[in-house]
């Protein structure tokens, strides 16, 4: 195979973790942008989402595109319930102070990773895509569940775009998020706008798990790596802002993917991590985004 | 404050540490092993305290730091065949360097960008002990033999390798360090850095350069870190990347949330009952995570201000 193929392979790969990167980043910027909170557990949403897909498809044999679809339906769900019911024991009682709510979810990491050894186990284990058609390219062949992939990640952000944008619901978000006293009193409850604000970023990192789990298996470590890249692309795509962490999340995705295969991981995850402190130094409201600054 | 607050300061430290060098002769093998290493790991949270406790700075990263001190001490031990005390002054000074780096960079920015840029430069230190795996031999980590662990002087040398020496290597490294903290925050520069922690721009308007003594705090609190990285490496002779791991720059956070933050005896009261709480928990289920994890978010939620504090807070007024 010639570079060129070779080239078109990463990017495809570099592709389908830049759509479930974007996904769970958007979860991510979601809560920071809405309520100020940075949600060191959002990788173990994540992770949950990912174990409660491979017990969704355990639960039915026969056709693995059931199990996929009580999957992908059941798991965010459930997923959401657990972020809310964070949300209203803990960080609302924190008043969303943004170092106790980082200490509180650091907490919430430890306490999902070890419920998940526990109950579930150390081993990683595989979910069965709903369908193996393969695409036959001159060069190669590429899983169509690849392409799928890519493709409803691609309508999810964009059903994000128009709750956030077209609908009322999107409106009281923004409203909440560009100034929560005025939104009070304008009667629009603060509390319950931020809880299922939490319990939807939540549910979009568990989708994008449920997507990813067919092609990467399930394991209880696994939310790590998706919580550092969210948030590497949350702070160069601008804390808050969906157009510049959907580029960012391009961005990241498919320069990860690339030289991930010609060179080590390890020092690509190095250069990238030790790039973005530095961004986050010098630039603190991100390469893309004028607006949504950092601070406190 | 008046004389005689200091004179009881002072009294108390003294009697707390007499105590605890008292206890070398009287605790069983198992509970000496684990106070010795609880001495070590408690210096690491007071380096920590004076960050986080006393300046306000909460880094997310001070893992590097302890790291750092642990690596630049086990390194030069196991590839060049250094002695003991070079390679602890290799520790420290590593540790001093990254500090001054690292906060140099990072305290150009405040609050949770100031935590996730010491969460990451961290993290791509840790990643750093990983690529370079032939040299650190990664996870599985360096195991310094005993014979190599030993401290000259001039009077002849001691084995770090038995327990009694251990014990007293770390109760005096660790009565050093309470007593620098305990000199340093009753200081003008102490007083300086909970001022800034309080009101940072009453300070910038009073003439304070608050930068550099930002700057300075985490200097002394990351070489304090290291110093305890450093020592660890030599008294229980292993040094593997885990200590680089984000977990280590949650555990100190943990400590001293648990003992008090910005007290000077709360780091150590914290570590000690973690290790017994882990330790117990560890013997029941595998689960010891979770007791971590609970314990956060029970201190933040119910009891923000740990042991130390609330004693300070209800009874005791004068204690640092």
């Amino acid at each position: 195979m010639g570079f060129g193929p070779y080239f078109l392979l990463a990017t495809l790969e570099g592709l389908v973790s830049a759509a479930v990167l974007a996904l769970t980043a958007v979860g991510l910027s979601l809560v920071f942008g809405v309520m100020r909170v940075v949600n060191v557990a959002h990788g173990e949403f994540f992770m949950m989402g990912a174990v409660l897909a491979w017990w969704c498809a355990s639960l039915v044999s026969g056709n693995p595109a059931l199990g996929f679809l009580i999957a992908i339906l059941l798991s965010p769900l459930i997923v959401a319930g657990v972020a809310l019911a964070a949300d209203r024991l803990v960080l609302k009682r924190l008043h969303y102070e943004p170092e106790a709510t980082i200490v509180a979810t650091i907490g919430l990491l430890y306490i999902i990773q070890q419920l998940a050894l526990t109950f579930y186990g150390a081993e990683a284990r595989p979910v069965q895509a709903p369908f193996d058609w393969r695409i036959q390219l001159p060069w190669f062949g590429y899983s169509g569940y690849k392409f799928f992939v890519i493709a409803a990640a691609s309508a999810i952000l964009l059903a994000v775009w128009f709750l956030l944008r077209r609908t009322n619901i999107g409106l009281i978000m923004r409203a909440t998020q560009i100034d929560r006293e005025m939104a009070q009193a304008f009667a629009i409850p603060v509390d319950r706008v931020y809880a299922g604000v939490f319990a939807f970023g939540a549910a979009l990192a568990a989708l994008a798990a449920v997507l990813i789990v067919p092609i990467k298996q399930a394991h209880y470590l696994m939310g790590q790596d998706p919580l550092l890249l969210s948030f590497i692309v949350v702070i160069i795509g601008g804390l808050g802002s969906l157009r510049g962490t959907v580029v960012a999340a391009l961005l990241i995705g498919l320069s990860d993917g690339i030289i991930s295969m010609f060179f080590s991981p390890t020092l690509a995850k190095m250069l990238a991590t030790l790039l973005v402190a530095l961004v986050l130094v010098f630039r603190p409201q991100g390469l893309f985004s004028p607006g949504g600054r950092l601070v406190r | 404050m008046t004389g005689p607050a200091n004179r009881k300061t002072l009294a108390l430290h003294l009697a707390f540490l007499a105590g605890l060098a008292a206890l070398d002769f009287v605790l069983p093998d198992y509970h000496h092993g684990v106070l010795a290493r609880v001495m070590v790991l408690a210096v690491f949270a007071m380096g920590y305290n004076i960050a986080f406790g006393y300046t306000g700075l909460l880094s997310l990263g001070h893992a590097m730091f302890f790291a750092a001190g642990l690596y630049g001490a086990a390194l030069p031990i196991y590839h060049l065949g250094w002695s003991v005390w070079p390679s602890l002054a290799t520790g420290v000074v590593a540790g001093l360097a990254l500090a001054v780096i690292v906060a140099a960079l990072a305290l150009r920015t405040a609050g949770v960008a100031f935590m996730i840029v010491t969460l990451m430069f961290s993290q791509v230190f840790h990643l750093t002990t990983l690529y370079f795996t032939t040299y650190t031999r990664g996870e599985e980590g360096l195991v310094l033999p005993q014979n190599v662990r030993r401290l000259a002087f001039p009077g002849g040398e001691i084995s770090l390798a038995s327990a009694d020496t251990r014990y007293w290597i770390a109760f005096i490294l660790f009565a050093a360090v309470l007593l620098f903290t305990l000199a340093l925050v009753r200081s003008r520069f102490g007083r300086a850095l909970v001022a800034i922690r309080e009101n940072e721009e009453r300070m910038r308007m009073l003439g304070y350069d608050v930068f550099a003594s930002k700057l300075a705090a985490m200097a002394v609190s990351g070489t304090i870190s290291a110093a305890a990285g450093a020592a660890y490496a030599v008294l229980f002779g292993y040094a593997g990347s885990g200590f680089a791991s984000i977990q280590y720059s949650i555990l100190p956070l943990l400590w001293v949330l648990l003992g008090g933050a910005a007290t000077v005896l709360g780091p150590f009261a914290g570590t000690l009952i973690m290790f017994y709480l882990i330790d117990t928990a560890s013997s029941h289920t595998t689960a010891n995570l979770l007791v971590v994890g609970v314990a956060l978010i029970l201190l933040i939620l119910y009891f923000p201000k740990g042991i130390m504090g609330t004693i300070r807070d209800k009874w005791v007024r004068w204690l640092p």
